[in-house]
């Protein structure tokens, strides 16, 4: 997936949250938590200051919140600690895709035990 | 009333003796702060060797003032005359009151008499920061080679001081070195002094 379709797609979930907002029966919804779908899981995380965070993985897999609550750390820690990273814009920080692909390697060998 | 100690107020302020301080900041604050310097210096300058100097001479005024602290705090006054031991105090002591370790590694270079390094595996300053490859040679470590120059040319020892990365193989990101250049009358004030 190259960065134009991360843009669509995180568009589009974006406009879907909002929606979903508005459309929740119940009063004080804060929004899409988990989208369950025949080939795929989609759980999303949304901050204090309504920055979502989604991750799409196999029906079934557990501990997403964790790892979004992980992710959400290492976003703190490695984008918005860095002069260079301009906000809004696709994160471009070495620091942050290392240190992603370790907590998803560690993640996967704890789950999957490979 | 009981258990009031007597707390001995002075006259003077000046008089106060010199607390130790908090011994820990939060890293969290430092690392933004230390961001929005990066930042506000990059909209004030056209490039990126300007935007090194800037950071160094930001450095500079934090290297003269723990000089002056820690001379009075921790070394009782006394003046560092050598080079040797100019060089291991600001390796042990400065980085130590600074970033609460001391430096990995203090080495004489081999090319040239009057340069030395000071290695670290990864600077405190840099450890949340990750340089976009549009940038090149960019350090954010020149505000710790600013650091340095600012304890040596207040000591008496003027230096160039530089930060540069190294590539180590088997590591992924590349050590921290920072080189100082004496300048040539301190190595022949050494030299005199034998």
């Amino acid at each position: 997936m190259d960065t134009n379709d991360s843009l669509r797609v995180a568009s589009l979930w974006y406009s879907m949250h909002a929606i979903s907002q508005q459309l929740s029966p119940t009063n004080g919804c804060s929004g899409i938590e988990l989208l369950e779908v025949d080939t795929f899981d989609l759980h999303c995380f949304q901050s204090l200051t309504g920055t979502k965070f989604f991750v799409v993985c196999e029906t079934g897999t557990q501990h997403m919140e964790a790892l979004l609550k992980v992710i959400y750390e290492l976003y703190m820690d490695y984008v918005l600690k860095n002069p260079f990273y301009e906000m809004e814009m696709p994160i471009r920080c070495e620091l942050f895709d290392i240190n992603l692909t370790t907590a998803i390697q560690k993640d996967r060998v704890a789950l999957l035990g490979r | 009333m009981i258990g009031t100690g007597k707390i001995k107020q002075y006259a003077n302020v000046l008089d106060k003796p010199l607390g130790k301080g908090k011994q820990e900041v939060s890293l969290s604050a430092f690392a933004f702060l230390f961001s929005e310097l990066v930042q506000y210096n990059q909209t004030q300058v056209d490039n990126i060797s300007e935007l090194e100097t800037r950071l160094e001479d930001a450095g500079y005024a934090v290297g003269a003032r723990v000089l002056e602290l820690l001379c009075h705090r921790d070394k009782g006054n006394r003046r560092e005359t050598r080079l040797l031991g100019i060089l291991s105090f600001v390796h042990s002591t400065v980085w130590k009151v600074l970033f609460g370790k001391v430096a990995d590694s203090l080495e004489k270079g081999t090319e040239h008499e009057d340069e030395y390094m000071i290695s670290e595996k990864e600077l405190l300053v840099n450890r949340f920061i990750s340089i976009p490859k549009d940038m090149g040679t960019f350090h954010c470590g020149a505000f710790v080679a600013g650091i340095v120059k600012g304890v040596l040319e207040n000591a008496g020892f003027p230096a160039v001081v530089t930060a540069h990365f190294v590539p180590v193989e088997g590591q992924q990101r590349p050590r921290t070195t920072i080189l100082i250049k004496f300048a040539e009358e301190v190595l022949r004030r050494e030299a005199r002094l034998g």
